[in-house]
């Protein structure tokens, strides 16, 4: 279908669609997307493949992220130096994953890695913490947020070292019914 | 070899067995897994995956050419694996290369399976741009979250299921009788002529007629929309005779009636199907509600910053709640002998108050069915009294149907029931109080149909007040119908738009909105609601799709309940629609199936007897209890298996300390180098190197606990 763009070559966009979950269509309205970020920026032109890499202030502002309380480490997760540049490939790669399609396993991989605030591979009481002053925009009393982080350690953590391991996260996803429909961003 | 293992020491020495701990192939997948942070390059991502690559219990490894020829088939699809867009299009190169290496044959199969996967996903982009409503369930869903969704999905499943309905009878029994002129087929009608019970008065209106009087026709269905192909009494048709073929129009219509009910019945328990999996599996339900809400809690899908608020209100309401719940239950584990007693003395006097509401509901309801139809055949000639009589028991059912749940959520609070109980005790309240007042109303109304002066039904029912007794009751459902129609609208427009203005502009507090909670389970055939605002009580999408279709189920059952009396034993009007010449409707299918060929008829026959169907009864018992063994086998397999897992983390840090232990006193003692057999299960031994202090596994061990 339509052979009339010029942002990609046809082989590019066979990759992209072999390596992420979206359509051609889909890829290339990712890509109007991402231009429109930063239109100076960004060419249109990608089948030099281009590095480009756009900050995590800009891409932190888009409609889809604004009101996500997890948004600056759902960029950093996805950036390849931690820091939420994310090149192209990135941004298709991050809506990929938060994609409806995408299956459990790979969704609880990245999320694992966006609760682990210190990236440390634990999810330790600190990250509970932190996540969950994010969620509630710390309207919980101290108490009851060491509370909650207590019983939620408490009911993942199977080995017992007081910590979420990336074991102990997949497991609790595994039986968590609501993830797959909360961890997708459409777009 | 030092950049890469100096990952493998970890920043804060935590537990002392961290650095066993971090060797593991299982910290080792994750490893893999991630993304390389801040000093990383290029270089280091291909020297960590060839140190990794030589394990062999990495199901999603790509081995290098030399190894087993059938590399394609165990292997994930690339896009599935947890790496960076570069090393996925690599991977993908490198699989390409290899199956260059493969036969003809297995490249033509993975290109065949590519391809078909192509094509399967742009026909489903394109099937889902037909699907009906996909736009503005989109924007509901970015707005409000996927709880919401859910209810409107569900509506779009109820628009859907019951258009299925309307074609299956329109295509079954009315596309004949309009077809049948053009094709050249004639109608053969209902040939009893005889006796009282056949007359059935004209009900369109002659002479000259006051035009409001059509208004009151189309609102209460009487008059000329009696006579059309809205009620059963337009249809007099008792054959269709084709130039080939005779269409027997009453078996048709039987069998379809059966037919759309048992469609229903198979729709609805395969989109209840998944969530109810998930029920049985877990076992308590709050089993791991904070983690849950923590994790999972958050609708990535949010974009407007109202619903952001309110989401994140809603969330800080449910850990509250749950804290409270954890509360509550240590209040009941501690209670006394005589504060249980005092409870369900409490409890029983409440229920025995719910049901009298209940019992004064329905009589109610009874108590108007009778005098709206005593007064329909005495119209006042007042059109807008005749109206409101005749919509007396649709008012009275409203009427109801909004008080009966306010009474309820106070009640229940006197039960002290935990909050998670409340609330599903008070629903499931709520949705018996309007399942039942319908079958209240039909009740009454076969009460009337079979009521005649001195008690003897010359036709089997009341022929001098109802003709047709079964377009009566259509209109009944009509107007009950409009009504409701009629309700939801003005509610929108006259209750929640307002009270959003209000709220919006004096900020009473979030708590009132809990009273919309009942809203969401209307199982009405309605349309989207526009100036909606969520619940500040949020209802899990997973368990509401579930709880949703449940209670359709429920309701599916009872109102296949007068289906089936009315079919088989209310003896049908003489004097229209097309079960004439029969006592009960059901008669057409055992004369239909007299009239086929002796074999047939006598093998249908047998299956409708009585031993079959003791027989069929038995064996479908038997078939539940096995699946309901199946199911509770199952679920002390995953308790089981919980149980293992735990154990085997205990087990692992346990050997991991005793190996450091072992480690350390040989450090102490004199001239300990390199000592081997740490006895582990499944792991293999680990050298001891005094250079950097640390310990290494040098083989990757065949462990069978892949974490």
């Amino acid at each position: 279908m339509g052979n009339k763009q010029t942002i990609f070559t046809d082989e590019q966009l066979d990759a992209y669609q072999d390596c992420t979950f979206f359509t051609r269509k889909e890829i290339l309205r990712l890509h109007g997307r991402y231009h429109e970020l930063a239109p100076h920026l960004v060419p249109m032109d990608y089948t030099e493949e281009p590095d480009v890499k756009l900050p995590l202030a800009l891409i932190v502002n888009m409609p889809e992220l604004k009101e996500n309380p997890f948004r600056n480490r759902i960029v950093e997760s996805f950036s390849e130096d931690g820091l939420g540049n994310l090149s192209f490939n990135d941004f298709v790669d991050m809506f990929s994953v938060l994609s409806e399609m995408a299956p459990r396993e790979l969704k609880a991989i990245y999320a694992f890695k966006i609760y682990d605030f210190n990236v440390d591979n634990y999810i330790c009481k600190e990250d509970l913490e932190k996540t969950l002053n994010k969620l509630t925009r710390e309207e919980l009393t101290a108490e009851e947020v060491n509370l909650v982080c207590e019983k939620s350690i408490e009911e993942a953590d199977l080995d017992g070292d007081n910590k979420l391991s990336f074991a102990d996260f997949e497991n609790m996803i595994a039986r968590a019914p609501d993830f797959l429909s909360t961890f997708h961003i459409r777009i | 070899m030092d950049t890469v293992d100096s990952v493998f020491y970890s920043d804060h020495m935590g537990p002392s067995s961290n650095p066993l701990l971090d060797q593991l192939p299982s910290y080792q997948s994750l490893l893999y897994r991630r993304k390389p942070s801040a000093t990383a390059g290029t270089k280091r991502r291909a020297s960590s995956r060839t140190r990794v690559g030589s394990s062999s219990s990495w199901k999603w490894k790509v081995d290098r050419v030399d190894e087993r020829p059938k590399v394609a088939c165990p292997q994930r699809p690339v896009r599935e694996l947890p790496k960076t867009m570069e090393e996925k299009r690599r991977d993908k190169e490198q699989r390409m290369e290899q199956a260059r290496d493969l036969s003809s044959w297995e490249q033509w199969r993975q290109n065949a399976r590519r391809s078909l996967r192509r094509l399967k996903e742009e026909s489903l982009d394109l099937l889902s741009t037909l699907e009906l409503w996909r736009g503005d369930i989109h924007v509901i869903e970015g707005m409000f979250g996927t709880g919401i969704l859910s209810y409107f999905s569900f509506l779009r499943f109820l628009v859907l299921l019951n258009f299925v309905i309307f074609l299956l009878m329109f295509s079954f029994v009315m596309l004949p009788i309009i077809v049948a002129p053009h094709a050249g087929g004639n109608s053969t009608f209902n040939a009893r002529d005889g006796g009282e019970c056949s007359i059935y008065p004209s009900t369109s209106r002659r002479g000259l007629v006051v035009f409001h009087q059509y208004i009151a026709d189309l609102l209460s269905g009487t008059g000329f929309l009696e006579g059309t192909y809205l009620f059963y009494g337009f249809y007099k048709v008792q054959a269709i005779n084709y130039p080939r073929f005779t269409y027997n129009l009453p078996l048709a219509y039987v069998l379809v009636t059966i037919a759309y009910l048992f469609l229903s019945l198979i729709w609805i328990v395969k989109r209840s199907a998944s969530g109810f999996k998930r029920k049985l599996v877990q076992d308590e339900d709050r089993f791991q509600s904070f983690c849950n809400k923590i994790f999972a809690g958050w609708d990535f899908c949010i974009t407007n910053e109202n619903a952001a608020r309110l989401k994140r209100s809603s969330l800080l309401y449910e850990l509250k709640t749950d804290l409270e719940e954890e509360r509550t239950k240590q209040k009941i584990a501690d209670r006394t002998r005589k504060d249980k007693c005092r409870i369900y003395v409490l409890r029983v006097v409440l229920n025995v108050f719910v049901i009298a509401v209940l019992a004064t509901c329905f009589y109610s309801i009874y108590r108007a069915t009778i005098f709206s139809q005593e007064s329909q055949m005495r119209p006042t000639g007042n059109v807008i009294l005749d109206l409101i009589y005749e919509y007396l028991p649709s008012i009275v059912i409203t009427l109801a149907n909004f008080i009966t749940p306010l009474m309820f959520t106070m009640i229940i609070q006197y039960e002290d029931y935990s909050p998670a109980f409340e609330i599903r005790f008070t629903l499931m309240r709520c949705v018996f109080m309007r399942l039942a007042s319908i079958g209240v109303l039909l009740f009454s109304l076969w009460s009337q149909i079979t009521f005649c002066p001195g008690n003897n039904c010359s036709c089997g029912y009341n022929h001098k007040r109802y003709p047709c007794w079964e377009s009566h009751v259509g209109q009944e459902m009509y107007k009950l119908m409009i009504f409701d129609f009629i309700i939801i609208g003005a509610v929108t427009v006259f209750v929640e738009f307002p009270r959003k203005l209000i709220v919006t502009y004096c900020d009473c507090g979030l708590a009132k909105c809990t009273i919309k909670y009942f809203i969401v389970f209307y199982i009405k055939k309605m349309t989207l609601m526009n100036n909606c605002r969520p619940a500040t009580r949020p209802f899990r999408a997973s368990s509401s799709n579930f709880f949703f279709l449940a209670v359709l189920l429920i309701g599916l059952a009872l109102a296949c309940v007068p289906v089936i009396v009315s079919i088989a034993e209310i003896s049908c009007s003489q004097a229209c629609g097309p079960f004439v010449n029969y006592t009960t409707s059901w008669e057409v299918v055992p004369q239909a199936v007299s009239q086929l060929p002796s074999g047939l008829s006598t093998f249908l026959f047998a299956l409708a007897s009585e031993p079959f169907a003791v027989t069929f009864f038995v064996i479908t018992c038997l078939v539940m209890f096995y699946f309901i063994a199946l199911a509770a086998a199952h679920k002390r397999v995953v308790d089981h298996l919980r149980e293992q897992l735990v154990m085997e983390g205990k087990d692992k840090r346990f050997l991991i300390q005793k190996l450091l232990q072992a480690q350390r006193t040989s450090v102490r003692s004199p001239g300990g180098h390199s000592r081997s057999d740490r006895g582990s299960q499944s792991h293999s031994a680990a050298q001891n190197c005094s250079s950097t202090g640390g310990v290494y596994l040098v083989q990757p061990p065949v462990s069978a606990t892949h974490v």
